[in-house]
């Protein structure tokens, strides 16, 4: 069969010029640079820690930033430090430094089991809790797990810096609420103090390497009896963000979680989902698993708080 | 506008090249440096067919930008084997048959390497769940664990 001489002859791709094709990367030396860049910047700018979600929908095309602004270069966001009894977390750590940090898992397990579900092995040498908080999906595993730890992301912007609770940075799916010339520098994770624990679980049809179907994530503190005198309890991938259920919390607290505390519990978890059916569950399954999960979590959290179980 | 100018520690040795700025690590290594050991899988993170170390970390080449490698320390497949000595690693590989097509052998070795720089004596799980990013369509995975598993217990021994 003839070949069309069309097929086999060089294709010649249009050449663009650099200003239409043109992405540039910056990685400035301090955050009053890296807003500035970000601030002035008139097109597509985007903030670059660990790549592994802002990479990946570049190579998809799904974004086309005519600016990369790389913030690793910045003093301190590879840090991890003790402040005020709790961990301010540098928005470039990634998940496997994270978890080689002593201090941060025992005081936050939940929230480092949560980063570490997390993709790979490679892609947990990159990606970082800023990262997974501002790409903004009801699904990241690490949000619910920050929000239930009443994690405050520090934001530097052209106005200087703020913070902010971290559950109200994502506003819907892929869109967060910092403004322009914005970004994250760093997560605070508060003092853990005594007799207090957390926990994450999400639902996954296989072992490892998937977005979760619906999660939960809890943080609670006993008093000496056992008694729950504190707790937060939020839901991921069952609303367009990350859910903090004020009335699961009530739930818990003043019981030592005995079942009618884990079944009230569960029920207002179930109350608060606004999930949507896809590929991956529908909505009374995604409603059903995530009051399971969060009964389940509660049970851990009690046990690494040195509650009974 | 003008290339990127990175000054970077491969292997061991410094070395310095000019890329784009949406030139992938991976692209850097293979297409200006020759260093062809790292494959190019699915380009989206999804493979480890690209894996190499970062400053100690096990991370996929194709998901990092060449730009972001100045001052930073990497550590490819080239690296693995000392001149014709075959790394442990490399040499369990190939007695137990850990491969066919070899695609996915460069990565695995880094990511195996990577493993046991940290954690010596691994369990079987650990190393499944460590490899999990590595696919590879060929063997079914056994004899790439039982290969990582035996490599793991010689180093021990030595």
């Amino acid at each position: 069969m003839l070949v069309p001489e069309s097929l086999y002859q060089r294709r010649t791709i249009p050449q663009l010029t650099w200003e239409e094709n043109a992405m540039h990367y910056a990685a400035p030396e301090t955050a009053q640079e890296a807003s500035r860049l970000l601030a002035e910047n008139t097109g597509s700018a985007r903030v670059l820690a660990g790549g592994t979600d802002l990479l990946v929908q570049m190579k998809a095309g799904m974004v086309k930033p005519d600016l990369l602004v790389d913030i690793k270069k910045i003093a301190g966001m590879k840090d991890i430090t003790s402040e005020d009894g709790g961990w301010r977390i540098g928005a470039a750590v990634s998940g496997s430094e994270l978890g080689d940090h002593a201090g941060v898992c025992g005081d936050w397990p939940g929230v480092v089991e949560a980063f570490e579900l997390i993709g790979s092995t490679q892609v947990q040498g990159r990606c970082t809790m800023a990262g997974n908080l501002c790409n903004a999906s009801p699904a990241g595993d690490s949000v619910p797990a920050m929000v239930a730890a009443n994690a405050v992301a520090r934001i530097a912007g052209p106005d200087g810096t703020r913070d902010c609770p971290v559950q109200d940075i994502p506003v819907s799916p892929g869109k967060t609420s910092l403004g322009k010339g914005e970004f994250i520098t760093s997560i605070f994770l508060p003092a853990r103090g005594t007799s207090g624990g957390d926990a994450y679980l999400r639902f996954i049809p296989r072992t490892e390497m998937d977005i979760a179907v619906c999660s939960a994530g809890v943080s609670l503190t006993l008093d000496g009896s056992g008694t729950c005198t504190a707790a937060r309890v939020s839901l991921g991938a069952v609303a367009p963000t990350v859910l903090l259920v004020e009335a699961a919390a009530n739930a818990l607290i003043g019981t030592n979680l005995d079942d009618a505390a884990l079944e009230a519990c569960g029920a207002a978890c179930a109350a608060a989902c606004n999930p949507i059916t896809d590929k991956r569950g529908t909505i009374e399954f995604r409603t059903d698993v995530a009051a399971v999960l969060a009964k389940r979590a509660a049970k851990i959290a009690q046990q690494r708080a040195g509650g009974r179980s | 506008m003008s290339k990127i100018h990175v000054s970077t520690t491969i292997n061991g040795d410094p070395t310095e090249f000019l890329c784009e700025a949406d030139e992938s690590l991976l692209d850097v290594l293979r297409d200006r440096l020759q260093l062809t050991g790292a494959k190019e899988g699915c380009a989206s993170g999804d493979c480890g067919a690209c894996s190499v170390e970062v400053d100690g970390r096990l991370v996929c080449s194709c998901l990092v930008l060449g730009a972001e490698a100045e001052g930073a320390e990497i550590s490819t497949i080239e690296g693995v084997a000392n001149g014709e000595d075959l790394h442990p690693i490399q040499r369990k590989i190939l007695e137990h048959a850990a491969l066919q097509c070899g695609v996915c052998t460069p990565g695995i070795i880094v990511a195996a390497k990577n493993l046991l720089a940290k954690n010596p004596d691994p369990t079987e799980t650990e190393i499944r769940y460590w490899l999990a990013g590595n696919l590879c369509r060929c063997t079914g995975y056994d004899k790439i664990i039982t290969a990582v598993m035996d490599a793991a217990a010689e180093m021990r021994g030595a």
